[in-house]
């Protein structure tokens, strides 16, 4: 990973600065620091990759599974109603579990507790098919993650997770997103992490990926254990990203480089 | 599941220019990759792609390994008569999707 190679001279940068939160009115989505391409490849349909997925998962919202011999459209029927905003408000806090669960396990829950399937791995095809085609119905709506009352502490445990230091380079997300955004890493624009666009199609990936996929990959850069697939640390940093972004559009499926 | 992303313009006037973009769902797998026990992921690419309009053929493309996942191929084309594109992705393991999209020439 080149980005590694780099780090030890933001570690120098990083170890002077304290982390202050973004000004409401400095807030950037990740697609504008981005080239003139790889923009226009995200802004029309027929360019995005995203796209694909989206077509899949719209297959897939109509195919019957499971005991219950039901597909998703048998009970949510048309999902460019149904699902209309509902990935702007994700993760949400699910009362049968007392804690919130992010949009792919909502999936899940669906999958074993109606239609009585087996879960669907995360990051295989058909769960970021689903995901997109769910997530692609709120795009342009604004994020309204948070709200809930009963969510409030998880969003305080994500925001610890994402101030607090780790790995061998010592360092915390608020390092690298809220107080160096502005410059760059081995190239790469370092941006405020807001995630409005996932999940989406990144050219490093050739593929679509989950944000938890991206958070990992965040973990693993400042060599630190990146958490489970579905952990709590995992949903609570994206419900704190996502209560962080809350105002800013969904841009589902985005395309990052 | 493959999936084709077309975009071709509904109407044109004869004569015009227009531009062809199309997206094909293809994992290009190059063939140089190795597993951690050490065996080779087999190639797995598309090969050849053929855009024919009313028939006959305008555009053609050789794919090789170092192309990425989900190729992007778009091209131009002067524009004669109304009828259809007609795309055709042919690649490893029988690999062989098709699409096509209507245009209106006034
Ligand atoms: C048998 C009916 C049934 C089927 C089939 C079903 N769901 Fe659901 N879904 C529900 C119900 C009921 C809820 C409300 C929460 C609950 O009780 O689980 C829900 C909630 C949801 C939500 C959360 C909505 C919100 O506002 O927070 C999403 C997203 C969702 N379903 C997606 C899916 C997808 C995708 C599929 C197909 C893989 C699917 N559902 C299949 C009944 C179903
Ligand atoms: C050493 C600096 C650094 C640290 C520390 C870091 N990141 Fe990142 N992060 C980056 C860079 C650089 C990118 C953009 C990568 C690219 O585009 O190639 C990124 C991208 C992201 C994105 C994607 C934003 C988008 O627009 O899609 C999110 C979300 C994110 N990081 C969250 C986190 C979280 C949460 C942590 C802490 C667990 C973290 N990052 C730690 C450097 C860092």
């Amino acid at each position: 990973m080149k980005i590694i190679g780099c780090i030890a001279i933001l570690t120098a940068i990083a170890g002077t600065a304290l982390a202050a939160d973004i000004p409401q009115s400095e807030r950037r989505s990740g697609t504008s620091f981005m080239s003139p391409d790889t923009r226009a490849m995200q802004d029309e349909d027929t360019a995005n990759p995203g796209m694909l997925w989206v077509l899949d998962g719209e297959a897939l919202w109509r195919r019957k599974a499971g005991v219950a011999d039901k597909a998703c459209a048998d009970c949510h029927t048309d999902a460019r109603v149904s699902m209309k905003g509902v990935a702007a408000h994700y993760p949400a806090f699910e009362k049968a579990f007392g804690k919130p669960v992010d949009l792919e396990q909502r999936i899940n829950l669906c999958r074993t507790n109606h239609q009585q399937a087996t879960p669907l791995a995360y990051e295989s095809h058909e769960l970021l098919a689903l995901a997109a085609y769910v997530a692609r119905q709120s795009r342009g709506m604004p994020i309204e993650t948070g709200d809930d009352p009963e969510i409030a502490p998880f969003v305080e445990q994500g925001r610890e997770l994402f101030m607090q230091r780790q790995g061998q380079l010592n360092l915390g997300c608020a390092n690298c997103h809220d107080d160096n955004w502005d410059k760059k890493l081995a190239g790469s624009a370092i941006t405020q992490a807001h995630p409005t666009g996932y999940p989406l199609y990144r050219l490093e990936w050739q593929s679509l990926g989950s944000l938890q996929r991206r958070l990992r990959a965040c973990i693993t850069g400042i060599r630190a254990q990146p958490y489970d697939y579905g952990s709590p640390e995992l949903v609570a940093l994206e419900l704190y990203l996502m209560s962080r972004a809350r105002g800013m559009a969904i841009e589902t499926p985005a395309v990052r480089p | 599941m493959p999936s084709a992303l077309i975009n071709v313009p509904a109407r044109a006037k004869r004569g015009d220019v227009i531009e062809i973009k199309t997206l094909m769902s293809h994992i290009m797998e190059t063939g140089y990759r190795h597993i951690a026990s050490g065996e080779v992921v087999p190639r797995d690419i598309i090969t050849s792609f053929t855009c024919r309009y009313n028939g006959t053929e305008i555009f053609r493309a050789d794919l090789y390994p170092a192309i990425a996942a989900n190729p992007f191929i778009t091209f131009f084309t002067t524009v004669t008569e109304s009828g259809k594109f007609e795309f055709e992705w042919i690649g490893d393991r029988g690999f062989s999707e098709t699409a096509s999209a209507s245009i209106l020439v006034e």
